[in-house]
């Protein structure tokens, strides 16, 4: 694949003890574009996205993120909080992990802690009042507003998150991620849970994300109907290997794909294609 | 007692009949045989069957009453039981608390002013609800389980008490530096424990109180050992003492002399000190480290994931809640003249700790009612003698059933687009440790 890549993953492994999770993958993310992480339960989807978001140290290989400044930075060798801080790479989790005792607005004040942090002279000049951190806590209300209005949360922002419906939490937890304003969103499984309408609505905040925003996604799907719909590209993996990328079409139509899904072996699979179409 | 409540007449004797077994088991040494040294030293006992089976019995009767009484309640019948008229006079009554509170507090030494007894026992209250807000920064915030709070208290006031005798430092100039040396034990503290949760740092913190104290008591030339620091100098409103000599307060301001002047001096200093750990913890609630602190209590991955560096956030947090401790132990040992190890034992981070907890984790109006309750509480069962702690025990346990999450369990938002509503404390995480 060519074109302008935000992310490359080359020949990254995980094993934890003698367990191999992933073995050398290799993919690219493009810039303002979709791409989606697919493939069976326990392929080790989530994995990688750990090994990215830097909960996870990979055991080897390269994980690279160029920003639209063209600065490289190598997210192997960076940390925990420090890849959503300097490297600007937002997550949200498969079970999601809001603030349930905060209200939304709060989640999403929270997520711009770091700018805050910085306007706030770290605390001293926030303590004293100074006029210069009232504005920049002005400024980060009005993009958590403007946040809450785009996942139309807007008349609940002052609800404890922890009372949300399971649609409204994920969606919450999306517009927190995108409050830190990141280069490149990582989502996993954000349609879990959801009904038909609620995954379609998804599906257009995702786009509209890409769109407006330019943001580059990553994410990791179960749900076909919405990976087919919006992703520019799609790499999929199992048993910890990639056994396919390319266009959704290309995807769809690949017996590994279709083998690895039904859990049987490739001939097999393109003879129940053929005798299907 | 049974996890679900019996239905039933049959069940409701099951229980009763487990109860009465329990307490049969545990009474049955306790108070059944009775030892006694006899005349010559030797063991004597004897029994007291009378007795066991009067205890079981009224065990047995209690647990059907109170099974009883559940069942009539039920478990959520507490709102239903307070008519409407009354909960409306109660959300009134809370908005008005704390002002009312505040002001019937600054009146004190006027209103008491010649009971020695009320102003002291004022100045015990604030002392610890100055600690409560103190520890309130670490435990109810941050949710880090901090057993070893006193640890802190002792070192602001033995910065205090050690710079005062060897270099007669004036206190307000001892009072920062208390703080500060405070806060630098309170960062040492963090440093190891950074990585623990629950058990695990409320262990270490302990450890961490004790060998505090251990160092205090065992290095002998510095804090004089077990014999403390006696002459610590009393505390100088800025510079002019508050005795009976010529430059005293009282000369200067011509008027007569009273050993009540120092007193009230103390009181409105600790209620200073206490009201401007209040402010700057409101203060700093309302800042994105205070917001980042109760991210932390509510979920420490989801922190990370945003860019939120956890290690500063909670030493920060242990610094500030050490920082509120120093100063008062500082006040402490201005206001004793005298300190020694005995007054930083497990007993005192326990005493604030129950302070935080009853108060409801993070209300600072919460803590505030709980200093009160505990301490004067503690005073106002002084008739009672022997049946003091049990008398006192019983109320403590009675609270923690009605209000499980403390007096005041919800929380309060620190910024709104519309209005601030109210969190129920059912959501609010209590922190992992």
């Amino acid at each position: 694949m060519s074109g302008d890549k935000i992310l490359s993953v080359d020949r990254l492994a995980m094993r934890f003890g003698g367990i191999v999770a992933v073995q050398d993958l290799s993919f690219a993310a493009e810039r303002k574009k979709i791409t989606a992480l697919i493939g069976p339960n326990g392929a080790g989807k989530t994995t990688v996205f750990n090994c990215i978001t830097g909960f996870y140290k990979p055991s080897g290989g390269t994980i690279q993120l160029t920003h639209d400044d063209g600065r490289v930075i190598a997210l192997e060798r960076l940390n925990d909080f420090r890849i959503a801080k300097q490297a600007k790479v937002a997550r949200t989790f498969q079970n999601i992990r809001l603030f349930p005792g905060m209200t939304a607005l709060e989640n999403l004040m929270v997520a711009q802690h770091n700018a805050l942090m910085r306007a706030s002279g770290f605390t001293l000049l926030g303590l004293l009042g100074v006029p210069a951190y009232r504005d920049a806590e002005k400024r980060a209300i009005d993009l958590a507003t403007d946040w809450l209005k785009r996942v139309n949360l807007l008349d609940r922002a002052d609800d404890a998150a922890g009372n949300f419906a399971y649609g409204d939490q994920r969606r919450l937890e999306i517009a927190r991620a995108m409050c830190t304003e990141p280069a490149l969103l990582c989502l996993d499984e954000p349609a879990a849970g959801l009904n038909a309408r609620e995954s379609a609505a998804l599906s257009e905040l995702l786009l509209s994300i890409r769109n407006e925003l330019g943001t580059s996604i990553l994410l990791i799907e179960h749900d076909m109907s919405v990976v087919m719909e919006i992703s520019d590209h799609i790499v999929v993996m199992d048993h910890g290997v990639k056994i396919s990328e390319g266009s959704p079409r290309e995807v769809r139509d690949d017996p590994k794909v279709i083998a690895a899904y039904l859990g049987t072996d490739e001939e097999e699979a393109v003879a129940v294609m053929e005798s299907g179409s | 007692m049974t996890p679900k409540s019996a239905t039933g007449i049959p069940a409701l004797l099951k229980t009763a009949f487990v109860n009465a077994l329990i307490a049969l088991v545990l009474f049955s040494l306790m108070v059944g045989i009775r030892t006694e040294a006899g005349s010559d030293g030797q063991l004597t006992y004897w029994t007291r069957f009378g007795e066991v089976a009067a205890l079981v019995a009224a065990v047995f009767g209690g647990s059907i009453v109170i099974e009883l009484l559940r069942q009539w309640i039920g478990p959520a019948g507490a709102d239903k039981l307070v008519p409407p008229v009354v909960q409306s006079g109660m959300s009134f009554v809370g908005r008005y608390l704390a002002p009312v509170l505040l002001v019937f507090t600054v009146m004190v030494p006027v209103i008491f002013y010649d009971q020695r007894y009320i102003l002291d026992l004022g100045i015990l209250v604030l002392t610890y609800v100055m600690l409560g807000w103190g520890l309130n920064v670490v435990v109810g915030l941050a949710g880090l389980l901090d057993l070893g709070y006193v640890a802190f208290y002792a070192v602001g006031a033995y910065s205090y008490a050690l710079l005062a005798t060897n270099f007669g430092w004036s206190f307000w100039v001892c009072l920062p530096l208390a703080g500060i040396l405070a806060a630098f034990w309170g960062v040492l503290l963090g440093f190891p424990v950074l990585r623990l949760r629950g058990d695990y740092l409320a262990i270490v913190t302990l450890a961490f109180g004790e060998i505090i104290r251990l160092v205090i008591i065992n290095w002998q030339d510095l804090t004089g050992g077990p014999n403390g620091v006696s002459g610590i100098p009393r505390p100088s409103f800025f510079g002019i003492p508050l005795d009976n000599s010529d430059s005293g307060l009282a000369a200067k301001l011509g008027i007569e002399y009273s050993s009540s002047h120092r007193i009230v001096f103390l009181f409105y200093l600790i209620l200073a000190l206490a009201l401007l750990t209040n402010w700057v913890t409101i203060r700093l609630r309302r800042l994105p480290i205070g917001r980042a602190w109760e991210a932390l209590r509510e979920d420490e991955v989801a922190c990370r994931a945003l860019g939120i560096n956890t290690t500063t956030t909670k030493l920060t947090a242990f610094a500030t809640g050490a920082m509120f401790g120093g100063f008062a132990g500082a006040f402490f040992a201005t206001r004793q003249g005298f300190i020694s190890p005995e007054s930083f034992t497990f007993q005192e981070s326990a005493l604030v700790l129950a302070i935080v907890v009853l108060g409801g984790m993070g209300s600072q109006l919460g803590v505030a009612l709980a200093a009160l309750a505990m301490i004067g509480g503690f005073e106002l069962f002084r008739s009672l003698e022997t049946y003091r702690m049990l008398v006192f025990g019983m109320a403590m346990v009675l609270i923690m059933i009605w209000r499980p999450r403390g007096l005041i369990g919800h929380r309060a938002p620190t910024v709104y687009l519309t209005k601030a509503q109210a969190i129920s404390s059912d959501l609010v995480k209590e922190g992992h440790g």
